[in-house]
């Protein structure tokens, strides 16, 4: 019985190998590669995602009431990392900062600058923040006039307004943007191969780079993504139904 | 009417353009290069290609009669984009091994020379797999080096770049502990320079055919069998007849040809 199986298996391995478009048994064969991959995608992407979430609101906000001094320094950070590619930046703090003795020798290299892991963190953090910067401000700026009023009535503070009534509703109002900011987030994390990470894509590259089987690497590495995509997309549709669910048109009960 | 007549006029250009294109394209030799590995190939400011591999490719092309149209392609997608006939052959110092044979065809060797590990001065540890357990070793991707890391250094953490250029620029920024590459290109390109004064190379030639292959050459699409005999009739010619040599002289002080 073992030899059997163990014939079949050979002979998947040879149909694999001469006569599939694919070499499906190759690519089973470093699946759990792409899996680590697939981690690392994950990992990098949702840290920046969090990182970048949290400075926004604050940015926004000052964006949003047009802070006298902090607006142009910020309109200045949001307007260079959302006009130039993210593989420029990526490229400047990775290989661009090593060149500078000053940055070699000082306290931030041996734990943060020489690791491609952290420069891509802090690369990925700051873009997303400036991209979710802009358009929060813009879901702040458009809460309806009446309900910031009817707040100020009821005797909220400012600061209370803002936490209670004007955050909320814009998240709100932002959520449908921030889902497609996710998904650019995680198409532009191949990035990190660039920097010598091993993500989906670095493993795609790898494959290609020991087997010389371009389409192996790169269609196992389209499938992870479109699987993360699609729960990506997924995740976002319950959350919106959940904090949009008073704004969907009802139908009328019948009894 | 008159714009009827005046697209047709424009596409009628658009067409011989392209055609244009093809039919050039039928005569000239296209050559895969890199661009990016010094001494053999590398990029002046001004965009024009410099280097042995080169220089030897200008040379096949006059032996043949056919205008040189040199395609720069990054190194991991060379050999996807030879079956893609993006180019006729590839002249980037590609070494000749077994795994590569699989997709595609090479003429006679050109060159040969071993590979070695590269390290800081008194790096501490020695060019074993135990020595290297654990260090940052950098290689070129889908190089033979990345072959042979990953089978002879097992323990060691794999970093693999898109261009030898960038393993130098990590190497010398501290972020790798070594790393594996030609022992030629390696002296040429980096231990000669002011860059790579602090760093020598560790341990003996790295003693791996399998994945080393017999030294480089000339890469053909399987099915171009007539255009392979003619390229390695030229590099044989090309040794014999001492053009070699100074092609060789310009570039090195010892004779990179092996045995």
């Amino acid at each position: 019985m073992a030899d059997t199986e163990r014939t079949f298996f050979e002979y998947l391995v040879y149909v694999s190998e001469n006569h599939s478009p694919l070499d499906f048994m190759l690519v089973a064969d470093h699946i759990d590669k792409f899996f680590y991959g697939a981690l690392l995608t994950i990992e990098i992407t949702v840290l920046a995602l969090f990182i970048g979430g949290v400075m926004a609101i604050p940015l926004a906000i000052v964006r949003a009431y047009r802070h006298r001094w902090l607006n142009a320094p910020i309109f200045g950070f949001t307007y260079l990392f959302r006009g130039t590619p993210l593989l420029v930046q990526t490229y400047l703090v990775y290989y661009g900062l090593a060149q500078f003795n000053f940055v070699r020798e000082s306290f931030l290299w041996d734990p943060v600058l020489s690791s491609p892991w952290w420069c891509a963190l802090i690369t990925f953090s700051l873009n997303t923040a400036a991209y979710t910067t802009e358009f929060l401000r813009g879901a702040i700026e458009n809460t309806a006039k009446g309900e910031i009023e009817a707040a100020r009535a009821c005797g909220m503070s400012p600061a209370r307004v803002m936490r209670r009534i004007v955050l909320p509703s814009a998240f709100r109002r932002a959520l449908p943007a921030y889902s497609n900011e996710v998904i650019f987030m995680l198409h532009s994390s191949v990035v990190l191969s660039t920097i010598t990470l091993q993500d989906i894509l670095g493993v795609g590259r790898w494959l290609n780079g020991r087997y010389y089987l371009a389409y192996e690497g790169f269609i196992t590495a389209m499938l992870f993504y479109m699987a993360l995509v699609f729960l990506i997309s997924k995740g976002f549709r319950v959350w919106e139904k959940h904090w949009l669910g008073h704004l969907r048109a009802r139908t009328a009960v019948e009894n | 009417m008159i714009k009827k007549k005046l697209t047709m006029l424009g596409l009628a250009g658009l067409l011989a353009l392209v055609t244009g294109t093809a039919a050039a394209g039928g005569h000239g030799l296209r050559v895969g290069v890199e661009g990016a590995y010094p001494p053999f190939s590398w990029k002046e400011a001004d965009g024009s290609l410099k280097g042995f591999d080169i220089d030897l490719a200008m040379e096949v092309c006059k032996r043949l009669n056919r205008e040189c149209v040199l395609v720069e392609q990054e190194w991991d997608g060379m050999i996807p984009a030879l079956l893609a006939k993006k180019f006729d052959t590839i002249i980037a110092s590609m070494s000749i091994t077994e795994e590569r044979k699989k997709k595609i065809d090479f003429t006679v060797k050109y060159y040969n020379t071993p590979a070695k590990l590269v390290a800081k001065k008194g790096a501490g540890f020695d060019d074993t797999a135990a020595g290297l357990k654990g260090k940052r070793l950098g290689v070129q991707r889908a190089t033979t080096h990345q072959c042979s890391a990953e089978k002879l250094f097992p323990g060691a953490e794999l970093v693999l770049y898109a261009t030898q250029e960038e393993v130098w620029q990590d190497l010398s920024a501290g972020r790798l502990d070594a790393q594996l590459s030609d022992s030629l290109q390696a002296y040429e390109g980096f231990l000669a320079l002011d860059a790579g004064s602090g760093f020598d190379f560790l341990g003996d030639a790295i003693d791996d055919v399998e994945c080393q292959g017999v030294g480089a050459g000339f890469a053909v699409r399987k099915e171009d069998s007539a255009l392979r005999d003619q390229l390695s009739q030229i590099i044989l010619d090309i040794r014999a007849d001492g053009t070699y040599k100074a092609m060789n002289d310009k570039y090195f002080a010892v004779d990179i040809y092996g045995n």
